[in-house]
């Protein structure tokens, strides 16, 4: 594995060095924060496009979707129509966020909330969920790189075999404090470029020595190639797929770092386009995930080099057995630093989303208001050193299992928010009160209903007139979230509307 | 803070956001592609199906994208 481990080394040290670099390009006032925790909202079509790709399918995504796919089969193909109906929520939705944030200086969620509703309480509870939900998000890229690093050759447990993951995040944490955003936009575009390449070779080069596609889906077998039919009774994974597909698709966007990317961009328009052009990445996560059937076939998990991979990291170190199994070891390197390097550019996306969150909606509104533009950057670049560090933190001080939980718990959270934000740039039907009990009612049951799952599913057997329905239980809290917004707002509003509060005008929304 | 003129042109919302429903229905309702056949180059059709449908959702948006600029 050396010549993998020298080719992987040359470009993860290129791109940090890149990551500095980034403050010079299209530079400005990186005192302000528009300029630090949104690139200075200048970026166009294609960069907004690396940068939106590079954001959202992450290191984890790579790793996690195949490693489903070689464990559970067909339900992990869930993230193509996820990727799918997500773009035209993008298209309809956020250009109208991106205008209205652009109009009024907001680089936050929360602050529009906050501008709508006049509700300081509402904004907290958007961008406290949007934070919590972040933090185990950023810890799992690191297990994405450690997984791909451990397949290098370099493991063990001691703090040496931890080296090359913490140095990389401490260079990540001082570039992004560096840069902010430009940083992650510049490293995107080489981060995509390697892992298109990647991935088009895997799927030619793979299949030809596994006896075609016919051959890897024979290998695979009837039952993972395939949905279960629903037991009589219940909808069955047939209703867990579909809802588990829309309840992430509406929750995507709704990510503080997915929020940072589109307001990142240069106009609504730039948006729109992008809703256009992104799915070419729906279509190679779906190439991905098809790499952990290729992994069944190749039968990687009974080869005896691979034991140690699989047993530390469990069927994520599938996608990595496989290239190494199957690819000449330079080109391993290569595939590898994509998946590294997709670590890297989601990881600081997120600090710079959540800083920005921190210092507008917590800081600033609560304990500063009076905060010069030059101090809300410095607290914000502070911060997203605190996150990087908090997510390393989490990682090696706690079991993998929680990071994992908590993501699974993140989804659920994120889409209690789908009401004050999406809603909202439609109506302003609502009141905040409302909004906020919806949120809290939305919060609760879905982590009560994921406790039932032991924390280990994401979809809940829901019971209604003698038929199971399993739901994804985002959707379904959703729903409950929705019926409690809507009856409140009726009650509140008929006693006391606070729709005077609203900072915003009609025509914002136009 | 709020001024009446908006930074940019309204978008004109056209009737046809109407066809951007067709890939929720399309990709979620699983009874139309839980087959394993026909197949293409290999791919079982619930894999190519779901594939597919990649590409003609970008092209629904950009028709509406099309209409409203």
């Amino acid at each position: 594995m050396e010549v993998a481990s020298i080719i992987f080394a040359i470009l993860i040290i290129a791109v940090l060095a890149l990551g500095f670099g980034a403050a010079r390009w299209k530079s400005g006032d990186l005192h302000q924060l528009d300029e630090w925790g949104l690139g200075g909202r200048q970026f166009g079509l294609l960069i907004s496009w690396f940068l939106i790709g590079g954001d959202i399918y992450t290191a984890y995504t790579f790793i996690a979707v195949p490693a489903l796919m070689f464990g559970a089969g067909a339900l992990a193909f869930f993230a193509v129509p996820y990727t799918i109906v997500a773009y035209p929520i993008l298209y309809v939705v956020f250009p109208k966020l991106w205008r209205v944030c652009a109009k009024y200086g907001y680089v936050t969620g929360p602050e529009f909330v906050r501008g709508r509703y006049g509700n300081r309480w509402l904004a907290l509870a958007v961008g406290i969920t949007g934070i919590v939900a972040t933090m185990p998000y950023i810890a799992l890229q690191l297990v994405g790189m450690q997984t791909v690093i451990g397949g290098l050759g370099i493991t063990g447990t001691g703090f040496s075999a931890h080296l090359p993951l913490i140095i990389s995040f401490l260079v990540l944490a001082a570039f992004t404090y560096t840069s902010g955003l430009r940083a992650p936009a510049m490293i995107a575009i080489v981060k995509d470029t390697l892992i298109y390449i990647t991935i088009i070779v895997a799927v030619i080069v793979i299949p030809r020595e596994l006896g075609g596609f016919g051959g890897i889906f024979a290998k695979l077998g009837p039952v993972k190639t395939l949905l279960a039919h629903p037991p009589k009774g219940s909808t069955g994974i047939y209703s867990g797929y579909a809802t588990l597909a829309l309840g992430s698709a509406m929750a995507l966007f709704l990510y503080p770092h997915a929020t940072t990317g589109i307001l990142s961009s240069a106009s609504s328009q730039v948006v729109r386009r992008n809703a256009v052009v992104l799915p070419a990445y729906s279509f190679m996560l779906g190439l991905i995930a098809l790499l952990g059937a290729m992994a069944v076939a190749a039968g990687v998990a009974a080869m005896p080099q691979f034991a140690g991979g699989f047993k530390q990291y469990g069927p994520n170190f599938a996608v990595p057995a496989l290239l190494i199994h199957t690819l000449p070891g330079w080109f391993v390197g290569v595939a590898f630093a994509a998946i590294a390097i997709g670590a890297l550019v989601p990881a600081a996306i997120m600090a710079i989303a959540s800083a920005n969150i921190f210092t507008r909606d917590i800081c600033r509104e609560f304990f500063s208001p009076n905060m010069r533009p030059q101090s809300e950057s410095q607290i914000a670049k502070i911060f997203s050193i605190v996150m990087i560090i908090g997510a390393l933190l989490f990682i090696f001080g706690l079991p993998l299992k929680y990071a994992i939980q908590l993501q699974l718990l993140g989804g659920m959270w994120m889409i209690q928010i789908f009401p004050s934000i999406v809603l909202s740039l439609f109506t302003r039907f609502f009141n905040g009160w409302a909004l906020l009990l919806g949120w809290l009612a939305g919060v609760v049951v879905a982590t009560y209903d994921a406790a039932l799952n032991h924390f280990a599913g994401a979809i809940f057997p829901y019971h209604a007139f003698g038929y199971t329905f399993p739901c994804y239980i985002a959707l379904a809290t959703f729903l409950l979230n929705l019926v409690v917004s809507v009856a409140l707002s009726f009650l509140f509003n008929a006693i006391a509307s606070d729709r005077i509060n609203d900072m915003t005008v009609a025509e914002d929304y136009g | 803070m709020a001024t009446n003129a908006p930074l940019v042109p309204r978008q004109r919302a056209s009737w046809l956001r109407i066809l951007l429903i067709i890939p929720f229905i399309a990709t979620l309702w699983v009874p139309f592609f839980n087959h394993p056949t026909p197949t293409l180059f290999g791919f079982p059709f619930f894999y190519w199906y779901q594939l597919l449908w990649v590409p003609l959702s970008s092209v629904l948006i950009f028709i509406v994208y099309r209409a409203e600029s």
